[in-house]
């Protein structure tokens, strides 16, 4: 394989694995304020066993979440150095300001919030569990923003030819607000917080079907399926109107999104479908003039299809934009559809009863990660072949003094240790959920008497 | 050209970049030291204690890297783009490193058995160690200069990064962090622990004079380039002058048994090493080793005068505040280790 496609798959590999994490802690913290916030409020000792037990498992994804996340911020230079010199000005700007405004809000209060239980006042700690959740949306923010500069760029001129042509920011509000940063901010965060609740969601199912801690279960799922509920509802409002963007702004994307070719013809949206690019052809069950509609409220208005772009501009793989984007779209309405059913459920008071209901939250959980990483796959492939829409061709934006055989020697090496690290995470999050919420360190202990290690701890301290 | 203080943009930028780096050798230096040392400790206890030191600030620490990382690619995209992709295969090995790193401090403690906490001490301990020695090879690089052509790109072997200059800074960065990190541990310890860490103090300081003397002989005998520029810029004198006085106060503290002045001297003894740097390499942030009309400046590699404005406000506004926060933190944290619940 060429530079370019090894660099692209290490790139999507190292993303995806990372993106595995932030909207955890996102949508988790989120949900920790909100069990914190009733337990400093009603005093009731539930919810503080609650964000206890929440907190270890958000420590675990947070430091996975850092770990994957500096492989990032080093592969831009590693592997795009044509990129890096041309969006520096200002990828680099809101990147600083990540660092600078967010991240050391998050992991500065994230000592608190994990050890300062018995050193600070109740409201201090509450105060961390704040900026730690507030440090990672403003996170998601500037990370976002750069992302948007690069799918509708504003706010900056060319300067140069060639290969010294780099984006000079001429405007930095008008970067920041470029036209997709605020419905995709708002977009990612209720993503996160889909995601982030749909754990505690799960978490819970699982101890209601195992029986387990019921009442704990019990009263950590309702603060969390609201959160679920809210979100979903308004997911498909913000979600909209960020394809009313692409509309505008990206048409070769949207027409991939829905495997669109000709433009004459009146657009359809599809239910399900295959994008066959060489014969140019879409098929599948689809709402005649639905595109059209979504995009001029008139099912007979024509709509740009992907014929009236140049083959080197097109995205490369237009089944993949249509597949992945189709797949977000059918898990969000599943959502809708789930949460208006749970909520009917839950105000009938039988939902904790109807075990098959409980499966579904308990297997959920892998539904907002699909539907997060299916909207950034076609998010990313739709913008392709450019990695700067319009301005710079993704195949020129490699460094030039990596060859084939170092990203392959990278690639392998972060798949091994992903691989690692994923069954670590999972391993690990088994046994936090096994150990159940009211699982005190000093409990090792018990476990342990019999253990080789508590036999050198007792030659210790025997003496 | 728009000045402040009457430093222009690039200059200021570049000073920020060296203050957030030598913020982060500081910083991450005694809970790299730290790891680095770790299996010096033989029992659990000890070995918790030293791991629950660093604990709850290492993370913070580490955003130093981060920061300083997004303030290169900001202000000199050119440089962050040279570098990164010259060094393609000591940073992905770097960044493994930092993985393992961060997975071995928060899992360690997720499980009794004898055999997975040994096996994430080795882990945290060596990727302790190589984070270090990379760091510090790559300094070496960048103060050697590397092959670059006028586009900045490398033209270098695969394994040209370990040339010997830049191993023996490798190890002199191992030696300073495991002295700094020792200074570190020994405040936050009690009893035998601390006993212990009193002579790993003093053979880690001895072990770093001798790694920066070698270094400092190497230097002026065989890079002539960083000998021209103290040739010609005699006040640097002080410098190493400086540097050797706060290694001895260091020594002479210890003795004393106020640790935290220590601390501080090794702190200084940091900063003083990086200013040599930052001194020997001005104007230049590469020099390349084809041509010196290739070298790049802060002043061809730099953003745009308006990005950099931009970035000099964000600096004026959060550093301050982080620095709050951050000694806030340190503050709640003070003293020395106790093993609670929750601790890893």
């Amino acid at each position: 394989m060429d530079v370019e496609t090894l660099s692209r798959v290490q790139f999507a590999l190292t993303i995806s694995f990372h993106y595995i994490y932030p909207p955890l802690s996102i949508g988790l913290g989120l949900v920790m304020v909100l069990f914190e916030g009733i337990y400093l409020k009603t005093g009731n000792k539930l919810f503080e066993t609650m964000t206890r037990f929440y907190t270890k498992i958000f420590a675990l994804i947070f430091g996975i979440g850092v770990a994957t996340g500096i492989v990032m911020e080093f592969e831009f230079g590693t592997n795009w150095a044509v990129y890096s010199k041309y969006v520096g000005d200002i990828f680099g700007s809101a990147l600083a300001a990540e660092g600078i405004f967010a991240f050391a809000l998050e992991s500065g209060f994230l000592g608190i919030l994990l050890f300062g239980w018995n050193r600070v006042s109740k409201g201090v700690h509450f105060f961390a569990t704040v900026m730690v959740t507030l440090g990672s949306m403003f996170s998601a923010i500037w990370i976002v923003v750069a992302n948007s500069w690069q799918q509708t760029p504003a706010g900056y001129h060319i300067v140069g030819e060639g290969l010294d042509a780099r984006a000079e920011i001429t405007d930095f509000w008008a970067m920041v607000f470029n036209p997709s940063s605020v419905d995709r901010i708002l977009h990612v965060w209720v993503g996160a917080f889909i995601a982030g609740a749909f754990l505690v969601l799960s978490i819970s199912a699982y101890y209601i079907i195992k029986k387990r801690y019921v009442e704990f279960a019990v009263k950590s799922f309702k603060p969390a399926f609201w959160v679920f509920a809210v979100s979903s509802m308004l997911q498909l409002f913000i979600g909209h109107r960020s394809a009313d963007i692409v509309a505008v702004y990206q048409p070769a994307k949207l027409a991939a999104m829905e495997g669109h070719f000709d433009t004459l013809a009146k657009a359809d949206m599809y239910v399900v479908g295959y994008v066959d690019k060489k014969n140019e052809t879409t098929s599948g069950i689809k709402i005649p003039g639905g595109l059209s509609f979504l995009v001029h409220q008139d099912f007979d208005a024509p709509v740009k299809g992907l014929k009236s772009f140049k083959p080197e501009d097109r995205p490369n793989s237009p089944n993949t934009v249509f597949q992945t984007y189709h797949l977000m779209i059918t898990i969000g309405m599943f959502f809708i559809a789930l949460s208006l059913y749970a909520g009917y459920l839950l105000w009938k008071g039988t939902l904790f009863d109807k075990k098959w209901m409980m499966y579904v939250f308990l297997w959920g959980v892998l539904l907002p990660q699909l539907a997060n990483q299916a909207g950034w796959f076609a998010a990313e492939t739709g913008r392709q072949p450019w990695v700067v829409y319009g301005l710079l061709r993704t195949s020129d934006a490699l460094s030039k003094a990596v060859t084939a055989n170092q990203v392959m020697f990278s690639l392998i090496m972060f798949t091994v240790v992903y691989i690692l690290l994923f069954s670590l995470f999972v391993f690990l999050l088994n046994r936090k959920i096994q150990h159940g919420p009211f699982y005190k360190a000093g409990d090792d202990d018990k476990d342990e008497e019999h253990s080789p290690l508590h036999k050198a701890m007792a030659d210790e301290f025997g003496k | 050209m728009a000045t402040f203080l009457g430093i222009d943009y690039p200059t200021l930028w570049f000073l920020v970049i060296g203050a957030v780096f030598t913020g982060y050798a500081i910083l991450d230096g005694f809970d790299l030291g730290a790891g680095a040392l770790h299996l010096f400790f033989n029992k659990e206890q000890s070995r918790r204690i030293a791991l629950n030191a660093i604990g709850p600030i290492w993370d913070g620490n580490e955003v130093w890297l981060v920061i300083g990382g997004g303030a290169l690619f900001a202000g000199f995209p050119k440089v962050y783009a040279s570098v990164f992709s010259a060094f393609y295969v000591p940073f992905m090995l770097f960044l493994c490193m930092l993985i393992f790193r961060a997975v071995s401090i928060e899992f360690r403690s997720k499980e009794p058995m004898l055999w997975w906490r040994r096996m994430w001490d080795i882990s945290y301990s060596v990727s302790s160690t190589i984070i270090a020695f990379l760091l510090g090879v790559v300094l070496g690089n960048i103060l050697l200069g590397i092959p670059i052509d006028a586009e900045g790109n490398f033209t270098g072997t695969l394994l040209y990064f370990l040339n010997p200059y830049s191993v023996m800074v490798g190890i002199t960065t191992v030696a300073l962090f495991m002295m700094h990190g020792a200074i570190y541990l020994v405040m936050k310890t009690e009893n035998r622990l601390y006993a212990k860490l009193t002579v790993l103090v003093k053979n880690t300081t001895i072990f770093f004079a001798i790694c920066i003397l070698l270094l400092s002989f190497y230097t002026l005998l065989y890079v002539p380039h960083l000998r021209h520029t103290i040739e010609a810029n005699p006040w640097m004198f002080v410098i190493p002058v400086l540097m050797v006085l706060s290694i001895a106060n260091i020594t002479r503290q210890i003795t004393k048994r106020k640790y935290r002045y220590a601390f501080i001297s090794s702190a200084v003894a940091i900063g003083l090493l990086l200013i040599i740097v930052a001194v020997e390499l001005y104007p230049n942030m590469v020099l390349s080793t084809a041509d010196p009309s290739y070298h790049l400046t802060v002043y061809n590699a730099s953003a745009s005068e308006k990005s950099l404005g931009i970035m000099l406000t964000f600096a004026a506004i959060g550093v301050p505040i982080v620095l709050t926060y951050t000694t806030f933190v340190f503050w709640t944290f003070k003293g020395k280790v106790k093993l609670e619940e929750g601790s890893y």
